[in-house]
């Protein structure tokens, strides 16, 4: 960098992104966002200050040294700025694409406070789309030791707590439900926000890294928590299952034909390419006038597959105003873009059929914002006699899920009030040397959140097993005093 | 730890055919013939552009490291599994044990009811119950004589067995429910009723007990996708409540389960089922042809 840029000096505007046409698009599921260039690129890292104290890292729920990797793309150095992110961020071409940057990084960007703040995502994903293409990889020199790790889930927070491990060299296996790995950005998040070749490339990159994959296993019910520590031989287990169970509102002729899951929609269209029936064997259920309740990430998700699907009108039936929307900008921006029709301060109150049992519509009132609730979030209050009905010959639910229950009817993991997982500051659970982190602990979040969890659960988990810490750094306090290869783990009940 | 899947999938290592239509699978997978109880089921995918569908386990051995699957030849995919799915050959995925085992409680003597196709995954039931020291009648309701399969096996682990065909070709003239009627009429002590079949059997046989009060367990098999609670797909309505059958269930009171509701989300996809059966004979018949010319 030649001279300090200021807030005067850097370009103004934000680079733009190319895009798939709207009109063009909302027929395919190839990509919407196509990515900077080079040098679309360079031209947009010009425009970070490498703030002294930079307030994006404390954004961001892993830490990633954001001046840091933009500053290499200024220079040229693309191979370098993924170094830099790969030491923080096992998967830089998912987050760049699905983080909620307004709300973490690019939220709190100084420059942002004068003029659009730096496309930090946009970033992300250039140079982790280099990465892949270019077949980089950080393989850092890995000591093996003795100790084997389960990793049950391979979505975000199990691909992300795997690869820590794996790093730390533990012999890492990851078990998943599902025929394919990935968890939610394989089943739920769709080819034109997430091409599944991108899951694939960091798939194989934790394949690199030594992890085993182990598909078609359902923990829980072909083998216990308990079991993996006492017969598989693992030492340490981290649960990474993810929220499932998806809530349906409980109005009358919500099971009606018709009425589906966003979760439900989601899994046949991108895990079983349901949208190539009858070329593949599953089927799925393609509405002409779809309406989707909710207006979080995966309902837009839904609505903007369901258009692609070959919907004629899509629906957003949503409670709150477009403030208090809870998905990314981005996504309800593309979603406008693409003709979805917005119904805010709108609540559903009853499916209705047409005698067959099928879905004709959906009976919704009209709701005004009153005080804030326990969330801080303005209540919706419905004006009496505002009742209408839409008419639908679809309904998909997007309006959050509870706790999968597997897990917890099958191990003594000590559980709270909801039925998720309790842990610690640690992460770790009631049992000792297992740990947890993700949805299947907070409930419903996001890609990077639940990475985060997957990291911090390494930590920790690494520090029981005395990989971290004063043991081993070659203190004599380690763990009982013992060298990882004469530690016999035995489990204990805490709690 | 015992290596089941291969890259190829999850061998098949017997076969027997019971009749046109229906066909026994036994696949071996020595984790999950350790790990099944009676009343949870798998799903198999049987190629890579299948779908997944969910079968009850009709028998599991420890010692052969095998788990059994009873299929009916109905739609697309169990008319080609029936062709494709030979000794030797892999079937692409295969995850369980599924759902929530059958409860055996401390029931003395139990009525344990199949019909057609569920008269195999009653069966590790009906073993089960006797084994955990019940008294055990089997009702295997068969719509014909050449249709009846392992009436031997329930003879061994039953103390009473009662055959019904529709058309009284063996056993008695009649439903599994003229079966349980039957039944009740001689022990008035039964303690709980066990029914798998179509729905509409299992419904018959919930209104038959219902005046009895006698306590009716029935095994649901909706439409499923993952099988692990994720996607509400095989939601079942148990009076206002509802429950996914993968997780909560698959098992049961036959007296709360709305069955109409039920039978009508079965139909969901009957439009899409036809159609691809009827692609699905028209490409074998193209085969055919071209195989005979």
């Amino acid at each position: 960098m030649a001279k300090k840029r200021t807030i005067r000096s850097i370009p103004q505007a934000r680079t733009p992104v190319r895009e798939q046409d709207p009109q063009v698009r909302r027929h395919n599921f190839t990509e919407v966002n196509l990515g900077y260039d080079e040098a679309e690129a360079l031209l947009e890292s010009q425009r970070c200050l490498v703030c002294p104290e930079p307030a994006c890292i404390a954004g961001c729920p892993v830490g990633i040294d954001i001046p840091g990797f933009i500053a290499r793309i200024s220079d040229g150095d693309i191979r370098g700025a993924y170094d830099v992110l790969a030491r923080t961020n096992l998967l830089p071409a998912v987050c760049g694409r699905v983080c909620p940057q307004e709300n973490q990084c690019e939220g709190v960007c100084i420059v942002g406070d004068v003029l659009e703040p730096v496309a930090i995502g946009r970033l992300e994903r250039f140079v982790g789309d280099r990465a892949i293409a270019e077949g980089w990889a950080r393989r850092p020199h890995i000591e093996p030791n003795p100790f084997r790790v389960g990793v049950v889930g391979s979505g975000p927070a199990g691909m992300a707590c795997a690869a820590d491990m794996a790093k730390a060299g533990c012999a890492v296996t990851v078990y998943e439900a599902f025929h394919l790995p990935g968890g939610v950005l394989r089943y739920g998040i769709p080819d034109f926000r997430l091409p599944n070749a991108v899951v694939d490339a960091e798939i194989e990159a934790l394949r690199r890294l030594g992890v085993r994959f182990e598909c078609n296993t359902l923990v829980g019910r072909l083998f216990t928590i308990e079991q993996m520590i006492d017969e598989l031989g693992y030492q340490a287990v981290f649960i990474g299952t993810g929220a499932g169970y998806p809530a349906m509102l409980g109005i009358p002729g919500d099971s009606l034909n018709g009425v589906l899951s966003a979760n439900e929609l989601l899994t046949r269209c991108n895990l079983m390419r349901a949208r190539d029936f009858p070329a593949v064997d599953t089927p799925l259920p393609l509405g002409r006038h779809v309406a989707v309740v909710g207006a979080g990430n995966t309902a837009m998700d839904a609505m903007r597959v369901s258009l692609r699907l070959g919907a004629e009108k899509v629906s957003c039936i949503y409670r709150r105003s477009r403030a208090e929307c809870p998905a990314r900008a981005e996504e309800v921006h593309h979603a406008e873009e693409e003709g979805i029709e917005f119904h805010w301060l709108t609540a559903p109150v009853e499916v209705l059929g047409d005698g067959k049992g099928n879905v004709r519509a959906l009976r919704c009132q009209t709701m005004v914002l009153g005080e804030p609730d326990r969330s801080g979030r303005a209540r919706p209050v419905p004006v009496p006699g505002s009742e209408h009905d839409i008419e639908v010959d679809q309904v998909v639910f997007a309006i959050g899920t509870n706790a999968n229950p597997i897990i917890g009817q099958t191990s003594g993991l000590g559980l709270d009030r909801r039925g998720y997982i309790a842990v610690d500051d640690t992460l770790a659970t009631s049992l000792a040397g297992v740990y947890a982190g993700g949805d299947i602990v907070t409930g419903a979040a996001t890609v990077i959140e639940a990475m985060g969890a997957g990291r911090r659960a390494a930590a920790s988990m690494k520090a029981y097993l005395g990989l971290s810490g004063p043991a081993a750094e070659g203190g004599s306090a380690g763990l009982f005093g013992l060298p990882p290869d004469q530690r016999n783990f035995v489990r204990l009940r805490v709690g | 730890m015992l290596q089941t899947q291969t890259e190829a999938g999850f061998e098949i290592v017997r076969r027997e055919d019971f009749s046109d239509v229906t066909y026994l699978l036994a696949v071996r997978h020595p984790l999950m013939a350790r790990a099944a109880k009676p009343g949870q089921f798998v799903i198999v995918m049987s190629h890579p552009e299948g779908e997944r569908i969910p079968l009850t386990i009709a028998d599991f051995d420890a010692a052969e490291g095998t788990v059994t699957l009873v299929i009916q030849a109905v739609g697309k995919t169990t008319r080609e599994m029936q062709q494709t799915c030979t000794i030797g050959t892999h079937l692409h995925a295969l995850v369980g044990p599924m759902g929530v085992p059958t409860h055996m409680g401390r029931a003395k003597k139990v009525v344990c009811v199949g019909g057609g196709l569920g008269v195999a995954p009653i069966f590790p039931q009906a073993r089960g119950f006797k084994q955990n020291g019940a008294k055990v009648i089997g009702i295997l309701g068969f719509r014909t004589k050449n249709l009846v399969f392992w009436e031997d096996r329930f003879r061994d682990v039953c103390d009473e067995v009662i055959l019904c065909t529709d058309d009284g070709s063996a056993g008695i003239k009649g439903f599994v429910s003229d079966g349980i009627r039957q039944a009740i009429a001689a022990h008035p002590d039964i303690d709980e009723v066990v029914a798998i079949g179509p729905p509409i059997m299992m419904k018959a046989c919930a209104e038959t007990t219902r005046p009895f009060g006698i306590r009716t367990m029935v095994s649901l098999n909706p439409i499923m996708v993952d099988g692990t609670g994720m996607c509400g797909g095989c939601r079942v309505k148990l009076g206002d409540v509802v429950k996914f059958a993968c997780v909560d269930g698959p098992d049961f009171d036959g007296h709360l389960v709305d069955f109409d509701d039920l039978m009508l989300r079965l139909r969901r996809y009957a439009e899409e089922e036809k159609a691809a059966v009827a692609r699905w004979s028209e490409t074998c018949r193209m085969r055919a042809l071209l195989a005979a010319s």
